[in-house]
């Protein structure tokens, strides 16, 4: 279970997040939408252990465990998982060496034993056939000269080879054609599970069509303004952000 | 921000227990009076046993040396060094040059021993394929104590052996081929270390034969207030091939020591020499005291057509680093490479590069060069190209890539073209970038600890001149660029 107390952050002195609540239960897909500039993409980097901000009060608890003082990686052994908005590139470093070191430190972390080469290429190969990845790519440098959808989908590789418990997906829709866009949510759909809990940031109500949110939160000025069921994307998706964005003028 | 704060605390706390061969070796030692004057060369020399032609040599060197001037284009800034205050030989005692490997001291060959270069050939036997094999002559301050795989290599034809050896058995070789491509009078530190120089390697190969093993030569610089000259000379006859690799460590000292070597390759029609360095001689601590001043000079000659040498050198050590492996390409059809990591941390100052002097027809040359900064160190990458006006078809492909990690570190690239012949072809290319935040964000977001992280993106970064190694070098050099780089980034 993700919870989130009464978070206030500021990056150079202006205030993103104003006391931001929220709960997500385990099993749970969460979609969270609002507009531009509501804190979205910080509230994803906050979770994930990004520096470079001011955390002046708040709690984010994974299961119960405050995990603000942990460094990222620490936070990735929990089972903590983003799903960038932005990929970054690594120059020189073959995908599949990444994966494996990155797997492998986390299951060392863990106390569990690494994974054997040959295991873990049977496992990274039978994700990539999922997402239509095609090996090939497994072998250029990571992100290095892919397209945004290539990024993307690489990210939805990550989440399948490391099971993480609380994934976050940042914008993962932006730069995607409907194709593409189909077989990442057909990848995401396929992780939900009953001990595995889902934030899912997005502008539009499009990728909630292909993964069926439990529940919506919409953000406006650093906060959860509004919570509901699936038909609160729907209603936003006709109506727009305007009503909120009065909210914040008034 | 708190993450750059975070990154100077980390590169204020490195810290020199992160060298790991800094220690010491004990021995009784037989040293030249200090200081530098006729007397002390003649005393290297008796000491060496060597025949008239070669004192002369060197006291005409000495001569030539006191006329000159210590180049100051480096981008490096040290202390005047006081010349007459070094030692220019020191020696373990011994009552005789040691005929097998009984006889060395056991203190030498613990202290080999512990740098994990094994001198007994047969633990270098046990174990390890054949094909693996590596011959090692281990030079110990002034002296080269013991060449291993000699025999063998004779068999072939191959005479691989301390250069003081070289001008006592093989004197034709030797005055054929010393300072041929080095001249006597080149610069202030080759002409000093012709006066001075006291061990390094010879290698022969005759013709046609490729070198059944690698060749190893591996530096030690022990005693206190000593300067190391090192003289290595190589020679590929035609159609022969060696490949050659340097190693070097020195114990942790707060003064500074010197290094001044010279290095010369000579490679005959159709021949190819391939010299590999992995320096790690001691950087200093985190306030720059102590540490080696590494002056070298390192020229290959490509005289025959078609022939190959290649540089390729992982540089993680000294405190100063002034050196230019070098390639002339006199030969038709022949070809210089150069690939370099050289990695600086702490308060370490590199000012290192190449040059490929293109003088004979279709001759070929490429550089790559990886630099990557740390902590408050500087790093410059120095090179010259050119065309001489008979080197028609001439072509060079440069590529310099600066990484920087932090921002107090700082990299420059000052690259020198000159071509005088209108079909000369040269490319050049450079980029700078730093280790950013978010790149480290994103692979810790994964699991990777921070030092994980930056020796992940380092390795992707050096990765095609860490290909260009050997094998069993390769791997040895990731370590030591992943650990001269521990708590470099923040």
């Amino acid at each position: 279970m993700l919870e989130i107390k009464n978070l206030v952050v500021e990056i150079e002195g202006k205030r993103i997040l104003d006391g931001l609540n929220l709960s997500v239960n385990n099993g749970e897909v969460a979609a969270i939408m609002g507009p531009n500039g509501s804190g979205k993409s910080t509230l994803s980097y906050i979770v994930a252990g990004k520096e470079d901000y001011d955390i002046l009060d708040g709690e984010v608890l994974l299961d119960g465990e405050n995990i603000l003082e942990m460094d990222p990686a620490e936070r990735a052994v929990k089972g903590v998982f983003l799903a960038f908005q932005y990929p970054l590139e690594i120059p020189g470093v073959a995908t599949m060496t990444f994966l494996k070191a990155a797997l492998n430190a986390q299951r060392k972390a863990r106390g569990e034993t690494e994974l054997t080469t040959p295991d873990f290429i049977k496992r990274v190969n039978a994700a990539a056939d999922k997402l239509e990845i095609p090996r090939e790519m497994l072998r250029r440098a990571l992100n290095v000269g892919f397209s945004g959808g290539e990024k993307k989908r690489m990210e939805i590789l990550q989440m399948a080879l490391f099971q993480p418990r609380f994934c976050i997906l940042d914008e993962t829709d932006s730069g995607l054609d409907i194709d593409a866009l189909r077989v990442v949510a057909d990848g995401v759909n396929a992780l939900r599970s009953p001990d595995r809990t889902f934030l899912v940031i997005t502008h539009y109500q499009r990728l909630l069509e292909h993964i069926v949110p439990d529940t919506v939160h919409v953000m406006a000025n650093g906060k959860v303004v509004k919570s509901g069921g699936k038909e609160l994307a729907v209603e936003l998706e006709a109506n727009g952000y305007a009503d909120y964005k009065a909210q914040e003028a008034a | 921000m708190p993450a750059v704060q975070d990154t100077i605390d980390r590169v204020k706390a490195i810290d020199v227990d992160q060298y790991k061969y800094g220690f010491e070796t004990i021995l009784e030692m037989e040293k030249a009076p200090k200081g530098l004057n006729e007397d002390v060369i003649r005393f290297i020399s008796a000491k060496k046993d060597e025949p008239e032609w070669m004192l002369e040599w060197r006291l005409e060197a000495y001569r030539r040396w006191l006329t000159m001037q210590e180049p100051s284009w480096a981008r490096v800034s040290y202390p005047k060094i006081d010349f007459n205050d070094l030692y220019y030989y020191a020696a373990p005692k011994m009552n005789e040059a040691p005929k097998s490997l009984d006889e060395v001291d056991p203190e030498i060959l613990k202290a080999y021993e512990k740098l994990g270069i094994p001198l007994r050939e047969q633990e270098i036997l046990a174990g390890v394929e054949p094909k693996n094999r590596v011959a090692v002559d281990a030079v110990f301050d002034s002296v080269s104590v013991a060449t291993t795989f000699k025999k063998e290599l004779a068999e072939a034809g191959v005479i691989f052996c301390s250069i003081s050896e070289a001008i006592r058995e093989h004197p034709e070789l030797v005055k054929k081929y010393l300072a041929s491509v080095v001249p006597v009078s080149d610069n202030f530190y080759a002409t000093l270390n012709s006066a001075v120089f006291t061990d390094g390697s010879f290698v022969y190969i005759p013709p046609g034969v490729r070198c059944p093993m690698e060749l190893s030569t591996y530096f030690r610089i022990n005693e206190k207030n000593t300067g190391q000259f090192e003289r290595t000379l190589i020679i590929a006859d035609k159609g022969s091939y060696v490949s050659y690799l340097e190693g070097c460590t020195a114990p942790q000292r707060d003064e500074n020591q010197l290094h001044a070597a010279v290095v010369e390759l000579v490679a005959l029609d159709d021949a190819e020499i391939k010299y590999s360095t992995v320096q790690n001689w001691y950087p200093g601590d985190s306030e720059g005291k102590g540490g080696i001043y590494n002056f070298v000079t390192k020229r290959g000659d490509c005289r025959g057509k078609n022939s190959i040498i290649t540089w390729t050198q992982v540089e993680t050590g000294s405190a100063i680093t002034w050196k230019y492996p070098s390639c002339i390409l006199r030969g038709d059809g022949s070809r210089g490479e150069f690939y370099s990591i050289a990695v600086s941390n702490g308060r370490q100052q590199i000012d290192s590069g190449t040059k490929m002097i293109h003088l004979g027809k279709n001759t070929t040359s490429r550089i790559i060069s990886k630099g990557i900064s740390a902590g408050q160190s500087e790093n410059t990458y120095r090179g010259l190209v050119s065309a001489h006006r008979k080197a028609s078809g001439a072509r060079n492909f440069t590529n310099c890539d600066s990484l920087l990690i932090g921002d107090r570190c700082g990299a420059h690239t000052v690259p020198y073209i000159e071509s005088k012949n209108a079909s000369a072809v040269f490319e050049h290319e450079a980029t700078t970038s730093k280790i950013s935040e978010d790149q480290l964000f994103y692979c810790m977001q994964r699991g990777l600890d921070e030092e994980e992280a930056v020796a992940l993106i380092v390795n992707g970064f050096v990765k095609d001149v860490l290909q260009k190694l050997p094998m069993e070098f390769a791997v040895e050099a990731q370590k030591l660029i992943s650990i001269s780089l521990e708590g470099s980034v923040g």
